[in-house]
């Protein structure tokens, strides 16, 4: 039925509809700009700071800017700066989203800046594209990056580095921006490494920490082995295209049915290269490892950055590459069963860890997993639709998480203990002392959790249900893949219902387990940081609400129809999604409309999974509540068996350390202590000494006569020339 | 600007190439009569002068159809038909402003490091600035020759009496280095001059010169082996990392700045105009790439685990040369873009990186990363001005080292495929080798208490890091007009080599007695459906200019 309304143009809202208005968007390029702007201004406040700092730092002090009470201005400034032009630049994204949605554009509007890269035969402008998946990026990027910056002066309100901290912040939503709003693969990719470059940054924001900083410089080598990928997959993709532009006449898209062959390897190769891309920057299994460690970085920074928008510029990416993916059947199933194999490995992770972090940081990996999973299907609204959702309830998350971690911090450097503020077995009971946190994080739970009316619920159902659907199509060569993926997708769902409740309960129920001393001191986040998670509540609360198949609206799920729920999205992705569905139905044919093996409608098995999602978090409670935890501190590990394997996080960070890290390093040394000083060396060497020792030898004959050296020269020269003539 | 240097016409354009090259001279020369208090800031002056007037390149230089531009001609040894003659082309241009910029630079970046017999030291700078802008303006290919010997005295000395510890091995090692090499580049010279029909020493006349294929493999092999032990080709660099951790910091700026891309410009200017049939045999194309790969992957592995950060950044210079040397042997309009960028932005971003490293010498006596730690807390102006540094160093897109980097890969994917996909592992490898030093000298504790009076950027050292940044950033965001310069010059060279292409290919044809069926394989695509299969895709590119050299027919 999701088809067959695609098809069928709805009044006011299907690309052949009204004829599509000419429309000129306002000041895209200050959308860009904002931030960096802020980037600049935030920078010198930074820079001044520091001034400040190291000269403490050298006088064999530390520098404490709130002396006194009073905070200087390079620390009042940012307040307003940083989320400022964050607040601008949504204000401008709303304004031009309100003119796109009323021109009816069908066609995305291309705004050149200036020639980047030219030579005779490659072009690159420094252009930005506005569609409708870039606003929807940019609505999320700008809104929710928005509520982001705002939480964070609060929580970075006592730290040292605050200007440097709103500095990166704004950088990175600059590179966010031109990440998603640039007209070409190319521009992409500046957004795409500075996003890893801010990324680096943030993580190993606290730099003097060791652990930290390893962290960061961990997640900018993975993520620049996923960058190469991308790299080559461009280069098929100009060799191919001879431009690295999406749109236009001689773009990529218009062309890509008549240059490349469906099914090819060209094709295949190019996006399985994007893919690996993807990997990289999206955590996605193998190269996931990075993302778990990025959670060093403030918490603030993992909810903006590692949860709801950089990690997902992989899924952008997929589905902005839609058709050369429709193009591919081979490279759509290995996405989505990178996507599925992901979601469930993350997921079982989560199951065994402790620190609170930790356990959302696999959840996003987990379900950047479905995400990947819609978009290999060819959901590919489904998958913006889950990013999107994802986008409010795991910011959420993060944020409560930031607030639970921030008020315990608070409370165990009261009593100066040093009991790690992060791991949830040193809490419990919290739900007493943090009434909003409380409710707003049981909000996003049961978003996460996939039940109804929660906004994870629809998106989540949505990238299932394709799985499914498409399992059936005609003429899917890999149909019984699919039903694999289906299963297993299943799984994993009823498994997040389960690790979220696992998390609910050991922070916010039970007797609280924080020291006797510090309990006092727990307390509620101060309102700049709780309207922010209100607001996120709210959004993940409804925000499902915009995308919801009709045949879904009608049933018992939209109470007949009398909810205000909508199909929205689709439409409005329509006109870039469309070719990459046509493509599809056409190599695949029609998908089925009931689950394969056991058969069944969309309505019945949104029924069964909210229902399953339900007992599963209804059950884990009762189970949960009735264990008894034990204090990080008198706890042991799991020792043995899955367990101590899932706590261990399946090893792969051992295995890369032994499969790939050493390996390289053992042969670094070897070329440098025995090629280049032994063999190599040891030769010019020997020639050197040999030259030496003839040197000395013709010194016998040195007699230090001007005119004798210059006769013996002329001698040799001519000596050399003769060989060259007579000899050749 | 424009119109100033336009209303002075047949004045800017005849002067400021002789300018270049002597006004140092003359700085040398009054350097030697001021007192040695006086001296650094003379030499700077008179270097920072020169700086300012070729600025003007930027504005008058017109890129025309790719010649060489404000020629200007003098007899020198009429016997021998030697000419003291200059020009200026879309490739040199870009290689004079890098060194008119980058010895004011290196000299100001010297004020404290150098104690000892300034007036020397200043004077032997001013000299290598003389040498390094003859090499890159001479059209003559025996003042070619003296220019390139005379860059030796200097350099030479400069290692061998304000280096470190082992500054003797190190100086010798380079000299010795070189003069190997660049004595069989004189041998092929003279060659070239007395047996193939050459009555002068002219650029114009060698390029007429004509040569089997056998001579030119020959001659080939002895100019690459003279400009690969200057870049550094793999397995040629050794000398490399000696030189660069004995010298001083001016020095190590000199040379990684300018004295390596006079052997990446002696590729571009002579070994592929002079010896077309050579540059795009099969064979030498083959060994080229692969040694600029190995380059690129090998250096890079070295300089991860090299305990001195000087020593590291001298290895990650080899690596940056291997995508010069791909770019420039893919022979496509874009590798030979790219190499050249690549050059330009190797000058700035190591040469910066060199300086940075020169500053925490100063200040600690040590090149040892382990001795660093924490540098971030106490001196934030050099922690940022170093991030950026070694960001733009290993490619981060938006400063200068990504463009070069970008059009070095894509130019080389658009003929050899296999090698651009391996050389791009140069990317993660860069961030292995990068990334781990910048966190033990700026980030982790600051453990040490000599750091924590580890001083911040003075005023001075603000002017020398300043430009640097501020072009790499700039280069990146905005190459157009820099790669536009280039372009023209850069076709010229593809051209020559194309035509050689077809001689050898018609030569090889006839020796095998075969039809050279060479233009089949450069004609337009005669397919223009879909098509599948990685090695059909460069059929489908529209590539109106696209210069993909045929391969010749007795060779395939």
């Amino acid at each position: 039925m999701v088809f067959a309304a695609a098809a069928a143009a709805v009044p006011g809202s299907g690309p052949l509809a009204p004829q599509a208005a000419d429309w000129e968007p306002l000041l895209p390029g200050w959308i860009i700009l904002l931030p960096l702007l802020g980037f600049v201004a935030n920078s010198l406040c930074a820079l001044l700071a520091a001034r400040q700092s190291s000269a403490a730092v050298r006088a064999g002090g530390e520098w404490d800017p709130f002396a006194g009470g009073k905070r200087p201005l390079t620390h009042t400034l940012p307040t307003w700066i940083g989320p400022g032009v964050m607040a601008l630049a949504f204000l401008l994204t709303l304004w031009n989203f309100e003119g796109m949605w009323a021109a009816h554009l069908d066609e995305p509007v291309v705004e050149k800046f200036w020639t980047w890269i030219v030579t005779s035969t490659l072009t690159v402008d420094a252009a930005v594209q506005l569609d409708q998946l870039s606003m929807i990026m940019m609505l999320v990027v700008t809104g929710v990056g928005f509520l982001i910056h705002v939480f964070s002066v609060g929580y970075m309100r006592d730290d040292v580095g605050y200007p440097r901290y709103f500095a990166y912040l704004n950088l990175f939503v600059f590179f966010m921006l031109v990440l998603v709003m640039g007209a070409g693969y190319a521009m992409m990719f500046i957004g795409w490494e500075g996003v890893g470059l801010c990324s680096y940054l943030l993580i190993g924001y606290w730099f003097t920490d060791r652990e930290k900083s390893d962290a960061g410089k961990k997640a900018f080598i993975v993520n620049r082995i996923g960058d190469f990928g991308f790299l080559v997959a461009m280069f098929l993709l100009y060799q191919a295209f001879g431009t690295l532009e999406f749109a236009g006449s001689d773009g990529i898209f218009a062309n890509a049915e008549g240059t490349l062959a469906a099914g090819g390897a060209t094709v295949t190769a190019i996006t399985l290269l994007l893919m690996l891309g993807a990997a990289g920057k999206s955590a996605q299994v193998p190269l996931h490892v990075w993302l778990p460690d990025a959670m060093a970085g403030p918490t603030p920074v993992s909810a903006l950055i590692h949860a709801a928008t950089m990690v997902t510029a992989g899924v952008y990416m997929v589905a902005r590459s839609s058709f050369l993916y429709a193009l591919a059947p081979t490279s759509q199933a290995v996405v989505a069963g990178i996507g599925v194999l992901t979601a469930l490995i993350a997921a079982t992770i989560a199951l065994k860890q402790y620190d609170i972090k930790k356990v959302l940081a696999y959840s996003t990996v987990s379900q950047l997993g479905f995400m990947f999973l819609g978009a290999g299907v060819g959901a590919f609204t489904a998958a913006i639709f889950h990013l999107m959702t994802h986008a409010f309830f795991k910011a959420l998350l993060f944020l409560g998480a930031g607030a639970v971690i921030h008020s315990m911090h608070h409370a165990l450097h009261k009593t100066g203990s040093h009991e790690d503020a992060q791991d949830m077995r040193n809490m419990g009971g919290l739900r007493t002392r943090m009434r909003i946190t409380w409710v707003v994080m049981w909000i996003a739970t049961l978003a996460i959790a996939g039940i109804w009316p929660f906004a994870g619920f629809f998106s989540k159902d949505e990238i299932i249900w394709y799985t499914a659907a498409w399992a059936g199509a005609e003429s899917n060569p890999y149909g019984w893949l699919y039903t694999v993926y289906w299963l297993v997708a299943l799984a994993t769902a009823l498994l997040t219902a389960f690790y979220m409740t696992r998390l609910m309960i050991m922070t916010f129920h039970g007797s609280s387990r924080v020291e006797k001393g510090a309990q006092s001191h727990l307390h509620e986040a101060p309102r700049v940081m709780t309207v922010p998670l209100i607001i996120l509540a709210v959004l993940s609360v409804f925000g499902g609400w915009v995308n919801v198949p009709e045949e879904l609206q009608a049933s018992v799920v939209g109470f007949f129809g009398t909810l205000p729920m909508s199909e929205w999205l689709h439409h409005w992705l329509e006109p870039v999604t469309a070719g990459a569905a046509g493509v599809q139905v056409a190599a695949m044919g029609d998908p089925s409309y009931s689950a394969p093996l056991v058969g069944g409608g969309e309505v019945m098995w949104a029924l069964i999974s909210t229902l399953a999602a339900a007992l599963v978090v209804a059950g884990a409670c009762r189970y949960l509540l009735a264990r008894k935890y034990v204090p990080a501190a008198e706890a042991a590990a799991p020792s043995s068996g899955l367990g101590r394997i899932l706590y261990n996080k399946w090893y792969f960070d051992e295995l890369f350390d032994r499969t790939v890290v050493q390996p390289i390093l053992a042969a670094s040394r070897w070329c440098w202590k025995v090629v280049d000083n032994v063999l190599i060396d040891g030769f010019v060497n020997f020639v050197g000494n040999f030259t030496r020792l003839a040197g000395w030898i013709a010194s016998l004959f040195q007699t230090g006569q001007a005119t004798t050296y210059a006769f013996v020269l002329t001698l040799g020269v001519l000596a050399i020339l003769g060989a060259a003539v007579f000899l050749q | 600007m424009t119109s100033f240097v336009a209303s002075i016409p047949g004045l800017y354009e005849d002067w400021i190439l002789h300018a270049l090259v002597w006004l140092p001279v003359a700085g040398l020369v009054h350097v030697l009569t001021t007192s040695p208090e006086r001296s650094k800031v003379i030499a700077f002056r008179w270097s920072g002068l020169v700086f300012l007037l070729s600025l003007g390149l930027w504005w008058a230089f017109d890129p025309g159809n790719g010649g060489f531009a404000f020629e200007s001609s003098v007899p020198w040894i009429e016997a021998w038909g030697v000419n003291y003659s200059l020009g200026i082309d879309g490739i040199s241009v870009f290689m004079v402003i890098l060194t008119t910029l980058t010895t004011p630079i290196a000299i100001l970046g010297s004020f404290n490091y150098i104690r000892k017999r300034r007036k020397a030291f200043y004077a032997l700078m001013l000299l290598l600035q003389m040498g390094v802008t003859g090499v890159f303006l001479a059209t003559d290919i025996f003042l070619f020759y003296v220019f390139f010997e005379l860059t030796l005295v200097p350099m030479y000395f400069i290692v061998g009496i304000w280096g470190g510890e082992r500054r003797i091995y190190a100086a010798v090692k380079f000299f010795l280095y070189t003069a190997v090499g660049s004595l069989l580049m004189l041998v092929a010279i003279l060659y070239m001059y007395f047996s193939s029909g050459v009555d002068s020493f002219s650029y114009e006349a060698f390029l007429n010169a004509e040569l089997t294929m056998r001579e030119q493999l020959w001659l080939f092999a002895a100019f690459a082996l003279a400009f690969g032990i200057k870049v550094p080709i793999f397995p040629l660099h050794t000398w490399l990392p000696d030189a660069h951790v004995e010298a001083p910091t001016p020095g190590s700026v000199i040379l990684a700045s300018l004295l390596l891309k006079m052997g990446t410009y002696g590729f571009l200017r002579f070994l592929l105009p002079f010896f077309p049939g050579a540059s795009q045999h099969p064979t030498v194309v083959t060994v080229m790439l692969v040694l600029g790969v190995a380059g690129i992957i090998y250096a890079a592995w070295v300089a991860a685990v090299q305990p001195d950060a000087k020593k590291l950044v001298a290895y990650t210079s080899v690596a940056h040369m291997g995508f010069v040397m791909i770019g420039v042997f893919a022979l496509t309009v874009n590798g030979l873009q790219g190499g050249l960028v690549v050059m330009i932005s190797h000058g700035v971003s190591t040469g910066a990186l060199f300086l940075l490293l020169g500053m925490m010498y100063e200040r600690r006596h040590t090149r040892l990363i382990d001795d660093f730690g924490g540098i971030g807390r106490v001196a934030p102006l050099f922690a940022t001005a170093f991030v950026i540094t070694a960001l733009a160093s290993i490619g981060l897109p938006g400063t200068s080292g990504f463009i070069g980097e970008f059009l070095a890969l894509i130019g080389t994917f658009e003929t050899h495929a296999v090698v651009a996909i391996i050389a791009a592992t140069g990317v993660i490898f860069a961030a292995y080798y990068m990334l781990p030093m910048v966190q033990r000298v700026l980030f982790n504790e600051l453990d040490k208490e000599e750091n924590r009076t580890f001083a911040d950027l003075s005023r001075r050292e603000m002017w020398v890091l300043g430009p640097l940044v501020a072009l790499m950033i700039w280069i990146g965001v905005q190459p157009a007009p820099i790669l536009e310069r280039m372009e023209p010059s850069v076709q010229v060279v593809l051209e020559r080599v194309e035509e050689g292409a077809m001689a050898a290919a018609a030569e090889g044809a006839v020796e095998d007695g075969q039809l050279a069926d060479a233009s089949g394989r450069a004609g337009p695509p005669s397919t223009s459906g879909p098509v599948d299969g990685l090695n059909a895709a460069p059929a489908t590119a529209p590539a109106p200019a696209r210069t993909t050299v045929p391969t010749p027919g007795g060779e395939d």
